[in-house]
């Protein structure tokens, strides 16, 4: 693979040697890449009981008021769940194109897919707020700010809701610090910091994303589909 | 360089696949299987895991180190959400003992402390 940045011979010989982006401690650009990846994951296992807490709750309150939940479930806009799973989906894709435009030091193909899932991202996140949270709020649904509900089972369908604000609220706040870190990615990728033989920020940073687009692969059936559409 | 750069197809079949799931799990939501339903969608949703995970994640050429993280990861989730639905699904299976559920009773009266009598020196 040609390097990207080996504007002279002798730099290219000292690049040979030691490259910029590799720290002394390391033996080799592939340990240190993969020390990177690794940590990342164990932050991500911590993720996974971070959202697993969640998960677990609902699990317990949804058997325990399993009519109330269904019916909360019944009330989501299944149309705006699909469309943002789809979205989401799509934004993971973008993401995965970025990594291997970096593994192949295609720089332009590597800020195009970053601005793409950005952009796909913040859909998702505007989907979410104006389509549904507003929504939810103008029908009294939001606990806490003049919840309502005119049918039986009010008590258990206002935990839903509980439930509903606060996984896809803790998601979304994990959306929008992963949009910050695409916005340094893109200008560290405009200032030419990456190529083919070090993108390690490229690779954990896709490793968060993809993780968020899990939690949402495993929330939108829990939240709108279990309740039961027929 | 380090990591493993996949084809263009592998990605695009991933997100296309991703996608039709995404299309069935709804799709299943609207026909009543009774319990089934619940089975299907997280059934779905964890291949759907699987997917993104092993391709887009790229565990699937991880390292051995790489992929036993992962692996405890789940494990830990496995012991969180199995102990915790264990105790909630086991609560009825046998009544509380009879003093927890009876209704309270008055309090004993509290027993006068006695000096300490001296054995009888014979």
């Amino acid at each position: 693979m040609a390097d990207a940045a080996t504007p002279t011979p002798h730099a290219a010989e000292h690049a040979a040697e030691h490259p910029s982006y590799l720290a002394h401690h390391f033996a080799g650009i592939d340990q240190q890449f993969e020390a990177g990846s690794l940590g990342m994951w164990v932050f991500l296992v911590t993720e996974i009981m971070f959202f697993g807490g969640l998960f677990a709750g609902y699990a317990v309150y949804r058997h325990l008021y399993l009519p109330g939940f269904e019916a909360g479930s019944r009330l989501l806009d299944v149309r705006f769940g699909a469309a943002n799973t789809a979205v989401l989906i799509g934004s993971s894709l973008t993401m995965a194109l970025a990594v291997r435009a970096a593994q192949m030091n295609r720089r332009k193909a590597l800020i195009l897919c970053l601005i793409l899932t950005m952009l796909l991202g913040a859909a998702f996140l505007g989907i979410k707020f104006t389509y549904e949270w507003s929504h939810d709020y103008e029908d009294h649904l939001v606990p806490g700010m003049g919840f309502s509900y005119p049918g039986p089972n009010a008590p258990a369908i206002q935990l839903f809701f509980c439930f509903y604000f606060f996984m896809t609220g803790l998601h979304a706040l994990h959306m929008v610090i992963g949009l910050g870190i695409m916005a340094v990615l893109v200008w560290m990728a405009a200032r030419g910091k990456f190529d083919d033989g070090y993108y390690s920020p490229i690779e954990v940073s896709g490793l968060y994303w993809h993780f968020i687009d899990i939690v949402w692969i495993f929330l939108f059936p829990l939240l709108y589909l279990v309740g039961g559409r027929y | 360089m380090p990591g493993h750069v996949l084809p263009l197809r592998i990605y695009i079949g991933v997100f296309l696949a991703l996608l039709a799931l995404t299309a069935l799990t709804t799709g299943v939501a609207f026909i009543d299987l009774g319990p089934l339903n619940t089975a299907a969608a997280l059934a779905i949703a964890g291949v759907k895991m699987l997917l993104v995970v092993l391709f887009f994640m790229h565990a699937r050429y991880s390292s051995s180190l790489v992929k036993i993280v992962i692996l405890a990861g789940f494990f830990w989730l496995a012991l969180l959400l199995s102990f915790t639905l264990t105790d909630v699904e086991s609560r009825h299976w046998t009544p509380a003992p009879a003093p927890w559920s009876a209704p309270p009773q008055p309090a004993p009266k509290p027993v006068a402390l006695q000096p300490p009598t001296r054995p009888a020196t014979p």
